[in-house]
């Protein structure tokens, strides 16, 4: 069964494809590794580009079109790249009954940007969480990776408008 | 959050010299115990932990202990610092002023008295998270100065598996993910099961919105669960787990792979578990953001790397489950519980809480109430306790509405409920659920038909789409919620949207599409009367949804 195969080759000499190659290593180049692997490419680059998916699908044996489906099925990988800056805004329960809606309403009003999207400029990228788990700071936001709580619509859409 | 992270300061042998603060010279006579938790921290918790370390260093307090810890609890008023010699509790503690809270450690005697402290803490009895908020979660010692690994010892070394099984089912722990199964029961189906390597998980996948009892106590004792998933591991014969948790947590994550490396560095993980026969190997898997990976099937499709879709059960995973092989999957707070009644005994867990629900469950109080937070109380405690007596009321002295429990798949639970004792079944019998924990408090404020929509709009988004009761259903039924919000609904819509949720109830494969319609049925049971007057009298009592009125014939 076991066919002898090239080793695949990273997409560039970027050294970043070391950590995925490691991470894929050390879960033995097995399929289930794949979304181990897909949370290291994303975690280098920002983003999941096609070259990635390739060079996983490779390495992993796992075939093209399921490598896709996967990481288009969970929310948490991108295949678009992100912004500088990006902005999650929690909607989970707590934070939809203390007003989350109204933050992106602010923000669409303000920027003309939705959830999912990032502006002309490439300066912002807008996201929405299901839950951050941080309910009692509800509504909650977080700003390049700094969690915000009582977020308060009209000043904080200011503040993402100075980014 | 990557395994490639430079290690931090907690990595080295000096524990608590967390990031320049001097520990205590000898035996301490004063400590600070300061929360670093996901919403302390987000208020500058980490802040505060190193201006005191610095100011007690200045000040020449070298009796003094500043020590990091998880959740004290009540996260509404973080970053918190608590000095649990005389049990005083700091709110909104400020880095940029820590005069008396400096004060108080340099004169406060351990022998003085003791302040009372008020219902949000003395109501609760803390089991699964007894060491949240006392321990150092990143510091095994610590862990292991609270008698940390002794029930793991104590089943290693006295017990056969079996009598740990009977522990487990004499306790009548019941699973604390939300359904309730018995847990001793399970852990004996995955033993007799037939075939090898067995496997343990644990479901950190919390996923209901408002619910983060989970994050909390993996945060805040990480090396609880390890224990508690390697008890399991030796009573069903498994030798490794996996613990799945959500991307969204990147601190619990962090936490729970250094608890992992440190509990294999010490002997306590890993071949020959405390010089016995005993083998266990934890590793983490980290989720992606999809709500249906909780559903067990879907967990370990995921764990397996493929999408997370459930499959129709039987076969359950504790006779076919991760790679065809028997697999227990308990729930974080589930495994938390288990050192304790080891420890214990099942006798002594099954003398607390109600008839059928033994022991305590942690709330996460969130929504329209004062002290948002962690709470954990014996099964049967009212929900007038937990939301007055504990949560301190609503927000601005409004009006009670609903309690929201359950998440997607549970049920708003109105004031005539409110002095029901909570346990699995009483929850049960107004048409919600327990699930993982999470409690929404609702005022006058909030919409009951938007708050429908709002779930069924969750659910729409996380239906994995393969069977279809539930991926057409839910976007049906949020269509007809729409319409409802919006003022074009007709009272056939009502009994369309009725029906309709009947069917996606009793037709959807898993149980997110069996309680997506939990929601509808809850609120049009207790609120009918906000969706009529939707839609008959074209109003949102609570002013959410804009109804545009009706054009007047010219």
């Amino acid at each position: 069964m076991a066919v002898a195969r090239a080793k695949p080759t990273a997409p560039s000499d970027d050294k970043r494809w070391k950590i995925v190659e490691t991470r894929m290593r050390r879960l033995g180049n097995r399929p289930d590794a794949l979304i181990e692997a897909l949370h290291s490419a994303q975690e280098a680059f920002g983003y999941i580009d096609d070259g990635a998916l390739r060079y996983v699908s490779e390495t992993l044996s796992v075939p093209p079109s399921t490598v896709f489906g996967v990481a288009t099925f969970y929310h948490h990988f991108t295949l678009k790249p992100q912004g500088e800056h990006t902005c999650v805004v929690c909607t989970g329960t707590a934070c939809h009954i203390n007003g989350a809606g109204e933050i992106l309403t602010a923000i669409k009003a303000a920027m003309a940007l939705k959830p999912r999207e990032t502006t002309p400029d490439g300066k912002l990228s807008l996201l929405t969480a299901r839950c951050l788990g941080v309910c009692s700071l509800a509504p909650a936001a977080i700003v390049d990776g700094v969690v915000e709580g009582r977020v308060v619509a009209d000043e904080f859409v200011t503040r993402l408008e100075m980014l | 959050m990557t395994d490639l992270a430079a290690p931090g300061p907690a990595d080295r042998p000096e524990r608590r010299r967390v990031a320049g603060v001097t520990p205590a010279d000898g035996p301490a006579r004063v400590s600070a115990y300061v929360c670093e938790a996901v919403s302390c921290l987000s208020a500058q918790s980490h802040e505060v932990l190193t201006g005191l370390g610095a100011e007690v260093a200045q000040r020449g307090l070298t009796d003094v202990e500043i020590k990091r810890v998880g959740c004290l609890g009540l996260c509404a008023a973080g970053p918190l610092v608590r000095i649990p010699e005389t049990g005083q509790l700091f709110r909104h503690v400020s880095p940029d002023d820590l005069g008396a809270l400096v004060e108080t450690l340099a004169t406060a005697r351990p022998d003085g008295q003791h302040e009372a402290e008020e219902p949000f803490f003395s109501r609760q009895m803390r089991i699964a998270t007894e060491n949240s908020g006392v321990v150092d979660p990143e510091s095994l010692d610590d862990y292991l100065a609270m008698g940390g690994y002794e029930a793991l010892r104590k089943a290693l070394t006295t017990m056969q598996p079996n009598e740990v099984r009977g522990e487990m089912k004499a306790s009548g722990l019941r699973g604390r993910g939300g359904a309730g199964y018995p847990t001793g029961l399970k852990w004996s189906t995955v033993a007799k099961s037939i075939g090898s390597p067995k496997y343990v998980i644990c479901n950190a996948d919390e996923g209901d919105p408002g619910a983060f009892m989970d994050r909390s106590v993996l945060e805040s004792d990480p090396h609880r669960v390890i224990e508690g998933m390697a008890i399991a591991a030796y009573a069903i014969g498994a030798a490794s787990g996996y613990v799945y948790c959500r991307a969204e947590y990147p601190l619990a994550v962090t936490r729970l792979k250094k608890a992992i490396r440190d509990a294999t560095r010490g002997g306590y993980l890993g071949a020959s578990v405390m010089e016995t026969e005993f083998s266990f190997e934890v590793d983490v898997r980290l989720g992606a953001g999809a709500f249906v990976c909780g559903e067990e099937t879907a967990l370990i499709a995921s764990i397996e790397g493929g999408r997370g879709t459930p499959t129709p059960r039987p076969p359950y995973p504790a006779v076919s489950g991760l790679w065809d092989r028997p697999t227990l999957i308990n729930n974080v707070e589930t495994y938390a519980n288990v050192a304790p009644i080891i420890r214990n005994g099942g006798e002594w867990f099954a003398g607390i809480g109600s008839a059928t629900s033994n022991g305590t469950k942690v709330f996460a109080l969130a929504g329209r109430v004062v002290n948002t937070g962690l709470v954990e109380v014996p099964m049967g405690t009212t929900l007038r306790e937990i939301v007055f007596d504990m949560g301190g009321g609503i927000v601005d002295g409004r009006e009670f509405k609903a309690v929201q429990t359950g998440g997607p798949a549970g049920g708003c639970i109105p004031a005539q409920f409110l002095d029901m004792p909570v346990d699995f079944e009483s929850l049960m019998g107004v048409g919600s659920f327990m699930g993982s924990g999470g409690m929404i408090v609702m005022d006058d404020t909030s919409c009951m038909v938007n708050v429908a929509k709002y779930f069924m709009d969750f659910c729409r988004e996380e239906s994995c789409g393969k069977c279809v009761p539930c991926r057409v259903g839910t976007t049906q039924l949020y269509i007809l919620l729409d319409r409802i919000t919006t003022g074009a609904a007709t009272m056939e819509d009502l009994a369309q949207m009725e029906r309709l949720a009947g069917m996606v109830q009793r037709t959807s494969l898993c149980g997110l599409g069996q309680g997506a319609p939990n929601p509808i049925f809850s609120t049009l049971r207790y609120f009918r009367d906000e969706y009529l007057a939707h839609i008959v009298d074209r109003t949102c009592p609570a002013g959410v949804c804009t109804i545009e009125p009706l054009p007047v014939p010219a």
